[in-house]
């Protein structure tokens, strides 16, 4: 078997969820390569070489890839993966973009955003907003997959000795074209790929209020993000959100602060190894999740959290 | 311009979703089903789109049983201006769903094709995506505001980290996020004009398509659930408990 993995970059870093994709292809087993596209990606490209178990790292360098506009890297995929047994590639917005593409182009089946790995055809996925877990058998000979990075333990990202190569296959549809993007600026990590989030709920009132998350943050190195509620409300950009339909988290730490618990945020935080609660309605169904839970008024234990934090930290 | 929506009916997303105790899928019995919420967006956007005198027609198309005729006319009440009714019992997955609305594309050739990013039972995230790639289009998916200007589409899409706007030739795909819009109700009046608005029904095979799954599954089963921890008295013992018993900070 031979499985060809799409790095997950943003043309100045490789993401750690291609790390985590390189982990499910293992799982699969076989040599694994990993395409990287997008425009002036040599780093990108040396850093996917040093990835824990890549054979080959294949490099597609255009302006035709600068964006990821999925007609472009849906036609690339599809030819440079043909010979392939699978093609994986993380469930971000970017996969989920091109990779249907991918399918329909090779005519066969997509699976979506797999958490485990049963065997080479056979793959485990949330349904349902993640109320029911299904297992799917894949019959076509090239199986595409989206892969939901926090079901796998991400490889190592040193240690490997992959060689490189580029590769001249320019696709350019010329269907669409980059107009401009708005970047939400952040010192503080990835959502998805933190190792603590905290996140405030409709129970912060206001914007403003997430400068106290903000300063709890920092202390601990953790990213911040939102319920639905707090972002329907306008509290927060949408891409703070962490739910079904917003980011699916998992980190060592979640910390929800004013959050009720709905169902469908629930489905995007309950894989947290450890869950603490802050609210101040002791029924909240938050709370028959959550590892450690504190009944209180949070804008009173927020600022002691920080005070205490800094006792220990 | 012509707009073809399609929507599906699925399970109402308030409903508790409950598997079904041999593990074969999840309880449809007596469930209340309604119109994907996605796809409600999607028929919103194309009913704002003809307000706005962008669109002259609406078309709203489903695949799945009889019984998707209500979600039809649900659309039809929203403001779509036909009905087409691809009748199935069987499962349609994202490949054969989007080979069916290339079909329907072939016949009606609209200028934009507008779908829910993903239906709220399986989750794929599919088919909009691929029924771009099959009919040769371009796509604006996850949209947040769709902006229609001469022969180009602006899609402004959600993405990690942000927003991304594409100019997209038309005929094209798009797919909605939820906050591209808020759908109305549909008006008492309106529902009843509903019903005398045109339905055509067909099958697959009218089509020219074949439907036959390439995945199976295998089973279904109720995700692990986590056990409810303690309470802790206050902030002081929460701290204690992170760093001297789970160790996380």
């Amino acid at each position: 078997m031979s499985i060809l993995v799409i790095a997950e970059h943003d043309n100045s870093s490789l993401k750690q969820a291609t790390l985590n994709v390189v982990a499910a292809a293992k799982a699969i087993g076989g040599d694994i390569d990993v395409l990287v596209a997008g425009e002036n990606v040599g780093a990108i490209a040396e850093a996917a070489a040093k990835a824990e178990g890549v054979n080959k790292v294949l490099v597609a360098d255009n302006a035709a890839y600068g964006h990821f506009l999925a007609e472009n890297l849906g036609e690339l995929v599809a030819e440079v993966g043909k010979g392939y047994s699978h093609i994986l590639t993380s469930a971000g917005t970017t996969g989920k973009d091109f990779m249907p593409r991918v399918a329909a182009l090779l005519d066969v089946a997509q699976v979506s955003d797999i958490i485990r790995v049963e065997s080479a055809d056979t793959f485990v996925r949330p349904i349902y907003a993640g109320n029911a877990i299904a297992t799917v058998k894949a019959s076509d000979s090239i199986k595409v997959i989206t892969v939901r990075p926090t079901g796998f333990d991400p490889v190592a990202a040193e240690g490997g000795s992959a060689s490189v190569e580029q590769i001249d296959v320019v696709k350019d549809a010329g269907l669409s074209s980059f107009v401009g993007e708005e970047k939400a600026k952040s010192d503080r990590p990835d959502l998805a790929s933190a190792g603590i989030v905290i996140s405030g709920g409709r129970g912060m009132q206001n914007g403003d209020n997430f400068k106290m998350l903000e300063q709890v943050a920092d202390l601990l190195g953790a990213a911040v993000g939102a319920s639905r509620a707090a972002v329907d409300a306008g509290f927060v950009p949408n891409d703070m959100q962490v739910g079904q339909t917003g980011k699916i988290v998992a980190p060592q730490l979640y910390v929800a602060v004013g959050i009720s618990g709905a169902i469908q945020h629930l489905a995007g935080m309950s894989e947290s190894k450890v869950i603490v609660a802050i609210n101040k309605d002791e029924e909240a169904p938050i709370f028959q999740v959550a590892d450690y839970g504190l009944v209180a008024d949070l804008f009173e234990a927020v600022p002691q959290l920080e005070e205490e934090l800094k006792k220990v930290l | 311009m012509k707009v073809l929506v399609a929507v599906k009916r699925v399970i109402d997303y308030n409903v508790k979703v409950r598997v079904k105790p041999d593990n074969t899928g999840v309880d449809l019995a007596n469930v209340k089903m309604a119109m994907n919420p996605f796809c409600e967006i999607a028929v919103e956007e194309a009913v704002r789109l003809k307000e706005k005198g962008v669109a002259t027609e609406i078309v709203v198309v489903s695949i799945g049983p009889k019984a998707s005729q209500e979600q039809i006319r649900t659309a039809l009440a929203l403001g779509a201006d036909r009905g087409i009714h691809i009748e199935t019992d069987a499962e349609v997955q994202s490949l054969e769903a989007a080979k069916l609305l290339k079909a329907v594309v072939e016949k009606e050739e609209p200028k934009l094709v507008i779908l829910g990013k993903q239906s709220i039972d399986s989750d794929n995230n599919q088919t909009g995506q691929m029924l771009a790639a099959l009919t040769g289009m371009g796509q604006g998916t996850f949209a947040s505001e769709v902006v229609v200007d001469g022969d180009k589409v602006n899609v402004t899409r959600e993405v990690d980290g942000g927003l991304m706007t594409v100019a997209l030739n038309l005929p094209a795909v798009v797919t909605t996020d939820l906050r591209l819009n808020e759908p109305r109700y549909a008006s008492l009046p309106n529902i009843m004009k509903a019903k005398k608005k045109p339905l055509d029904v067909m099958s697959a095979a009218d089509l020219g398509v074949e439907i036959a799954p390439r995945l199976t599954t295998l089973k279904v089963e109720a995700p692990a659930s986590r056990q409810a921890g303690i309470k802790v008295a206050d902030v002081a013992e929460l701290v204690d408990k992170l760093k001297n018993e789970a160790k996380v900070i």
